[in-house]
């Protein structure tokens, strides 16, 4: 049963018209040439990757493409062979075009065949059918193999199923050409691979899918074709059988990434015992939480999504209050009431969430640097000392080769990369003892990360205890000395060190699922 | 080589201007519609009446005095409204302070004073406690104390008017600061004072960046060690206190105070001066300087509509209609500006 109103043939070759063709576009921003003549062009029935570090302009692309801006004159935008003009998010919708952001566009309130049908709701006499709304939706979301119904609240449905309510509102506006930028971020592996099947569906339908991800091996499953740009301007795009992971990379940095992660701390052994945390719970997410960091060393903390990992961080961290266990900084016992005592003893916290719990969009990034540390530098404890602050944030965006003009830039302009790199600042400016990172690399690109990678590398070099919670297993295993996995609130085992068992992506997952993953693969 | 680093160059000399043009535009903000609205009450004076007393220093002397109180009510409520909340209690303030002042001149002289600030304070504080520690949002809190205050201000009288004709320190309401030729009203002088005050806390001092750290994104605040609750108890301590300073000025101007009709919907006008100024309702982005021509707008707006003879129910309609207008251009005027 087809799924676009016009199905194209299922396997279309690249030598037929495409679907979609821009070139020469170009954005300027003020002061900033975020695009500068860059071309693409999208054939029905494909996949249609499009990759480069952050910054280097496929959002403002994508944002081009839906009509959040509006291209410098002179580019050429051609759909089924006819010059179109994209002015404004609904000109984008009549030409068939759907973007599924990252942040889902969702009314949590409302249910989802509300939501698939928001701003086109079927009517009756000027009063809302709801019964056709929910035939209409009953029908879309059988075809994709959703395990809900169109009654159901949108804020009951998982981040998974959230998308494929996306996905269902795009069939149903009948689009042609699907945007899907990072879909991945927030989904297990098992609901990804239900992602997948799902743009298989409408690929084999003759929609032409956009898929934006830092993650190589989707794009490698997933792909027709690969489009990379780098610094606002196109590279070039590479066929099915030519995509190589060394291959892509190169195009987006432009150089080799000979080693990409960076162990080269530890030497000498085992640090003192910097950060010994035991029997932490908070009564509820938290059941039991125990581990120690030593000095000089990088702690993994492990898990699947939900394991309790960020809450046992904050915990730690004195975000939220304990009920039951001890956390002791260099043998010494300690209770922190509030993140602030625990920066003036030396223990900082890098949050998942960097837009909606780390940085402050609105203010420059020398403030943002020097927000843990202007207390510290005023004068009498109360006048700014604007000098030193501004002296702070030049050599910060020397030291972590923050790409951006100056430090009087806001920050909610900068890209993610460079984004995680002044939240960085702002934790090292305080000179911590203990780093506690979670997920330092989240939407941060390939050359963004191995930069994070040194600069964690560098920091237990220099003697910190670092613990870095993440999800990406690679990862853990690339830059950790040990790796502690936590399962349904409870650390349940160590990996690495002095338990003997190697540090691998098995080992891991077995003590995460608590699944002996040797025997399933047997 | 070279020609690539000198484009270079150039493009980060161009976002350095267009970052610094960005600061300048901001920071004029309103000031052109200020001096529009003041050329169209002159010539418009001119024209009806046939003289233009707008632009006479007595006129604008008086104009400033009216926007006086005000803007010193602003000055708080520039604060709140920084953090992301406001403040509806600050005219119920003002009424008690007045109260508390009057009162205790009678007695106590010049004691008068540092109860109605006191008072002001201790409000302000109590609002602020409900909305740090029982996470109550300001809305509900204040919306509360408008009404309860208001309550309290009547009872301080037994609902009656007090006066007291000698009272010490009506100079400050209808007195003048005289430096050699220049006289210059006492609410003027104290209503720059706060102002400046106000703009040396915000910019130049660790409490300043705290508050607009806290207006822009308070999980980010929490987490990066800033003490939210302190933030909090001060902006709403400040606008407490300084709508006592407001009750001072304007029982210092009356010789009495009212606990019923003083400070009816000053915050409204407050809220307006604020907004009009530029200030961000959901916090973390304005100025003081803006609410100061926000409250002047005002001011010339009351003052200019009397000149004019037009009548009271129009002056409502007009205010209402210059608030909106004001707010709409500003934000034409941001857009694509801001961050794109």
């Amino acid at each position: 049963m087809p799924l676009s109103p016009e199905p194209g043939p299922a396997r279309q070759a690249p030598s037929a018209a495409p679907l979609l063709r821009m070139r020469g576009i170009s954005k300027t921003f003020p002061g900033v040439k975020a695009l500068n003549d860059v071309q693409l062009d999208i054939y029905p029935g494909e996949v249609h990757a499009l990759m480069g570090e952050n910054g280097a302009g496929k959002s403002t692309l994508m944002k081009i493409l839906s009509g959040a801006y509006v291209a410098d004159p002179g580019g050429e935008i051609d759909i089924d062979g006819k010059r179109v003009q994209i002015d404004g998010p609904l000109g984008a919708k009549a030409h068939g075009i759907a973007i599924i952001y990252q942040e889902l566009a969702l009314s949590p309130n409302l249910t989802v065949a509300e939501n698939i049908y928001l701003g086109r709701e079927a009517r009756r006499g000027g009063f809302v059918d709801r019964a056709r709304m929910f035939a209409g939706c009953d029908d879309i979301l059988t075809r994709l193999g959703a395990s809900f119904g169109p009654r159901t609240l949108v804020q009951d449905l998982s981040i998974a199923e959230r998308q494929m309510v996306e996905v269902a509102r795009a069939i149903h506006a009948r689009s042609r050409i699907l945007v899907m930028d990072e879909p991945t971020t927030a989904l297990s592996n098992r609901e990804t691979r239900k992602l997948f099947e799902l743009i298989l569906r409408l690929k084999n339908d003759g929609l032409a899918i956009v898929y934006i991800s830092h993650r190589m091996a989707e794009v490698y499953e997933l792909s027709e074709r690969v489009s990379v740009l780098r610094d606002g301007g196109y590279v070039g795009t590479l066929a099915r059988d030519e995509i190589r992971p060394e291959s892509i990379v190169r195009m987006m940095v432009g150089r080799d990434l000979s080693s990409f992660y960076k162990k080269e701390h530890g030497g000498g052994g085992l640090g003192r015992p910097v950060l010994e945390v035991s029997g932490l719970s908070d009564g509820g997410r938290v059941k039991h939480g125990s581990f120690t960091v030593h000095a000089g060393e990088v702690l993994g903390l492990a898990g699947l999504v939900g394991a309790g990992r960020t809450e046992l961080a904050r915990l730690i961290y004195g975000a939220e209050p304990h009920t039951a266990g001890t956390v002791r900084l260099d043998g010494k016992e300690v209770r922190f009431r509030g993140p602030a005592e625990a920066i003036d003893a030396g223990v900082v916290y890098l949050t998942e969430d960097r837009k909606a719990q780390g940085l402050f969009l609105d203010m420059t990034v020398g403030d943002n640097v020097n927000l843990g540390v202007i207390a510290r530098d005023a004068k009498w404890g109360t006048w700014l000392d604007r000098a030193r602050a501004r002296v702070r944030s030049l050599s910060a965006i020397k030291a972590l080769t923050i790409r951006v003009p100056g430090p009087d830039i806001e920050v909610g302009t900068l890209s993610g990369g460079n984004q995680q790199k002044v939240l960085f600042s702002r934790l090292l400016a305080t000179e911590p003892k203990v780093l506690i990172l979670d997920e330092p690399t989240r939407g941060v690109d390939i050359g963004a990360k191995s930069e994070i990678y040194r600069i964690i590398d560098d920091l237990a070099k220099s003697g910190a205890a670092v613990l870095v919670i993440s999800s990406e297993l690679p990862e853990i295993v690339g830059i950790a000395d040990r790796v502690v996995v936590m399962r349904e609130g409870e650390t349940r085992g160590e990996v690495g060190g002095a338990s003997g068992i190697a540090i691998n992506e098995e080992n891991i997952m077995a003590l995460a699922t608590g699944v002996d993953m040797t025997t399933v693969a047997a | 080589m070279s020609a690539e680093a000198s484009t270079a160059a150039a493009v980060q000399a161009k976002a350095a201007r267009a970052a610094s043009m960005r600061v300048v535009v901001r920071s004029i903000g309103m000031l052109p519609v200020l001096i529009i609205l003041g050329a169209l009450i002159q010539f418009g004076g001119v024209y009806l009446t046939g003289e233009g007393r707008f632009l006479s220093w007595q006129n604008l002397s008086i104009v400033a005095q009216q926007a006086s109180i005000n803007a010193v009510l602003a000055a708080g409520m520039t604060f709140v409204i920084l953090t992301g909340g406001i403040d509806l209690s600050v005219g119920s303030i003002l009424a008690a302070s007045a109260m508390v002042g009057l009162i205790g001149s009678i007695d106590y002289g010049y004691l008068g004073i540092f109860g109605a600030l006191l008072i002001g304070l201790a409000i302000g504080l109590g609002n602020g406690a409900l909305i740090a520690f029982m996470r109550l949002p300001p809305f509900i809190v204040t919306l509360g104390s408008l009404t309860a205050i208001r309550g309290l201000a009547r009872l301080l009288g037994n609902d009656t008017t007090v006066f007291n004709a000698s009272l010490p320190f009506s100079w400050i309401g209808n007195d003048s600061l005289t430096i050699g030729p220049v006289a210059i009203p006492w609410l003027i002088v104290i209503a720059f004072l706060v102002i400046f005050a106000s703009w040396l806390i915000l910019r130049r001092t660790v409490l300043g960046v705290h508050i607009y750290a806290v207006g822009g994104n308070d999980a980010a605040a929490r987490l990066s060690g800033i003490k939210v609750w302190a933030v909090l108890l001060f902006v709403y301590g400040a606008s407490g206190l300084l709508s006592g300073l407001g009750g001072v000025m304007q029982a210092a101007r009356l010789y009495a105070a009212n606990g019923l009709q003083l400070g009816q919907s000053y915050e409204l006008d407050a809220i307006a001066a604020v907004i009009v100024g530029g200030t961000s309702f959901v916090g973390g982005i304005g100025s003081i300087w803006g609410t100061l021509i926000g409250a002047l707008i005002i001011a010339v707006l009351n003052n200019g509509l009397i000149l004019l003879g037009v009548s009271d129910v129009w002056q409502y309609i007009i205010k209402g209609g210059v608030i909106i207008g004001a707010v709409a251009l500003d934000r034409y005027r941001l857009r694509g500006s801001a961050r794109t």
